[in-house]
């Protein structure tokens, strides 16, 4: 038989059929909703005449547009309440299973996935979100869809896709000190721009990557949509089966045994081929920041700002208008500037190792006076061990407090707004002109480099603690 | 349901010569707190187009009352961002039915082709041409033809032929969507999911 990658095993498997000329019918395996791309996609079904049709392989989840205090009480914002409750009827409806508000399963749909044992290796798994791409971190298939899509797989439980171009880029090497998973996505981002893997769904592979934790390897497949790609995966091995075993929905006895056997037929034969493939040094890689208003314009925390020579000819305009809204000129550096905001969440950096290495970061220091942090934990899960381990206390004498699990000032959808013309460092996934609330500014970097940045209230290399 | 059917459009266009314009900016998070498709028209490009106070920046583009026309054109990499669908629904709400660029994000790409907007790909140099072009000249008028998936400016300007996946192009052109395909295979889907040994 033919050479393949992980990816084409993955796909092929679940063709239904190819449309003569066309797209392939995807089967879906695993269909995650939310409050916000939902609603649209019931309605649809439901002026149709048609029904959900395999609700058992659907789940739901509330978390983009919920407010993370005081959770137990109603929420203030009307059309907030009316996108939750609809959540929450056309799930009874249709016999869904919802993770809503207050349920202990719930939490961002990206964290609650692997960390409940339902993503898995092999899988093809979908969204009405674009870091979908998290998933594929455990080795499978996941990528973010439209409304429209979601109203396909609800209806059918399949997909009409044309298969995309195949990309691995490789990471080999040793990591330095203080630079973590993030700064190695917004490293590969920086290099090769925000378009730089449109057409491609991506495999992430080499030593650098194999020798990341499962939660890391998540924080850098969740990006993959940052360079514009479809998806990004890692293909499972015995981290990724230590992870899994002994979730609450992962598979046991007999099946387990079956499953891994399964699981370990997955990774990319040797000599199988890539339609384009890219190599990175890891020991190149310093903590990140970005500083302009897409995830490409990064460059390392000691680093500067390109001057207007230094960018392309083309992109000058926009370059320009980017470091206008920044308030920023070419040429200059990123530490030390003053940050008003650091936000520590999402589906990118808000999981349990994510909330300990900032945690572990700033243990017996104080936060500066001048900066507001939110800590903002990715589901009930993380919120309820970050408590048994302690964390919550070491924050709280560091002058830190933790809120309630949501997306928060991720897209900044409920009240989580950073105010207009304030500077945030974030350990989400996108700096985009008004992401974190109208007029606001965000650069992005890692847990750690969040963490010395609050304590200094400037750009801060991690480096300088450790 | 029939999306809206797409052979030929001839229109002036707006020129909105910005790269990487993500759909965070096409239609901000807090705007998609609607449970229907309709209306979203009416915050295109809300924090570029409006000040804090809700008045209307006059050097924005939709602002400007020397461009209209049907026909959107906008620098490379359109729509990049979340997947958020709402985006082609708000462009296609405001009335444009076609996005000209050089380079479109992949989700936006699928998510207007499943609303019966044309988002048309041309090389770099056709689009800065036809950008300068607009700007010189906002009566311009533009063929858009999917039938021969060619874009042209009338009546004897440069023109460029544009790639389109086969099955979307005749979706569009018979006003035909997906979901009609895929409810009518739901027998082969059931077949197909027992006849697998799914491990
Ligand atoms: S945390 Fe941010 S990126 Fe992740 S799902 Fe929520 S809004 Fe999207």
């Amino acid at each position: 038989m033919e050479s393949r990658t992980i990816f084409d095993k993955i796909w092929d498997k679940h063709v239904v059929q190819t449309v003569p000329n066309g797209p392939d019918v995807l089967y879906i395996d695993r269909h995650f909703i939310h409050e916000v791309t939902s609603p649209q996609a019931f309605a649809g079904l439901k002026q149709r005449g048609a029904s959900v049709f395999r609700p058992g392989n659907t789940l739901a989840t509330a978390d983009h547009n919920v407010p993370t205090i005081d959770q137990h009480l109603t929420i203030h914002e009307e059309l907030s309440r009316v996108q939750v409750e609809k959540l929450k009827s056309n799930c009874q409806e249709n016999g869904i299973q919802l993770y809503g508000l207050n349920n202990p399963y719930n939490g961002i749909v990206h964290v609650i996935g692997p960390e409940l044992g339902i993503t898995q290796p092999g899988m093809t798994i979908v969204c009405g979100d674009s870091h979908t791409s998290t998933h594929g971190a455990l080795g499978n298939i996941a990528f973010g869809i439209g409304t429209s899509e979601v109203e396909m797989v609800l209806a059918s439980q399949c997909l009409m896709q044309s298969k995309p171009k195949r990309m691995r880029i490789n990471v080999e090497g040793e990591l330095r000190k203080g630079v973590t998973s993030k700064d190695i996505i917004l490293y590969i981002i920086s290099k090769i721009s925000t378009g730089g893997g449109t057409g491609y769904f991506v495999e992430y592979a080499g030593s650098a990557i194999r020798s990341l934790s499962m939660e890391a390897r998540m924080t850098i497949c969740n990006m993959s949509i940052e360079m514009g790609a479809r998806g990004g995966l890692i293909a499972p091995d015995e981290v990724t089966f230590e992870y899994i075993k002994g979730r609450e929905f992962a598979p046991s006895g007999e099946m387990w045994e079956k499953k891994v056997e399964y699981w370990r037929t997955l990774p990319s034969d040797p000599d199988a081929l890539f339609d384009k493939e890219l190599h990175f040094d890891a020991s190149d890689i310093d903590p990140m920041i970005t500083y302009g208003t897409n995830p490409g314009m990064g460059t390392g925390v000691t680093g500067r700002i390109p001057t207007a020579e230094e960018v392309d000819a083309a992109s000058r305009k926009s370059f320009m208008k980017s470091l206008q809204y920044m308030g920023f000129s070419p040429g200059e550096e990123m530490s030390g500037k003053k940050v008003d905001y650091v936000f520590v969440g999402s589906c990118t950096n808000g999981r349990i190792e994510d909330l300990r290495s900032f945690a572990s970061f700033v243990k017996g220091k104080k936060k500066a006076d001048d900066v507001t942090v939110w800590i903002v934990p990715g589901s009930k899960q993380v919120e309820r061990q970050a408590e048994e381990e302690g964390l919550r206390q070491i924050l709280e004498n560091a002058g830190f407090e933790m809120r309630q699990p949501g997306c928060s000032a991720c897209l900044a959808m409920n009240e989580d707004k950073i105010p207009e013309g304030m500077y945030a460092v974030s350990t989400s996934n996108r700096n985009f002109e008004g992401r974190q609330g109208p007029g606001a500014r965000t650069m992005l970097a890692s847990p750690l480099t969040a963490a010395a940045t609050a304590l200094n209230g400037r750009i801060t290399d991690p480096r300088t603690f450790l | 349901m029939p999306i809206e059917k797409f052979t030929t459009l001839v229109s002036t266009c707006v020129p909105l010569p910005i790269e990487n314009v993500d759909t965070d900016q096409i239609i901000p998070a807090r705007f998609l707190k609607a449970t229907t498709r309709e209306g979203f028209g009416e915050n295109l490009f809300r924090d570029w187009r409006y000040d804090k106070t809700g008045m209307a920046k006059k050097d924005f583009v939709l602002n400007n009352d020397r461009y209209g026309g049907q026909i959107l054109v906008t620098g490379k990499n359109f729509g990049s961002g979340s997947s958020r669908e709402h985006a082609a629904w708000a462009i296609k709400d405001y009335g444009f039915r076609v996005v000209v660029s050089s380079f479109f994000a992949d989700i936006f790409k699928n998510n207007s082709l499943n609303n019966g907007l044309l988002p048309v790909q041309v090389s770099e140099d056709f689009l800065s041409g036809l950008l300068e072009m607009i700007e010189a000249d906002p009566s311009l008028q533009v063929q858009v033809d999917l039938e021969n998936q060619k874009i042209s400016v009338l009546p004897d300007g440069p023109e460029e032929d544009f790639d389109i996946n086969p099955y979307k192009k005749n979706c569009l052109l018979q006003g035909y969507d997906d979901i009609d395909y895929l409810l009518s295979i739901k027998d082969k889907i059931t077949w197909w999911e027992n006849s697998k040994s799914r491990v």
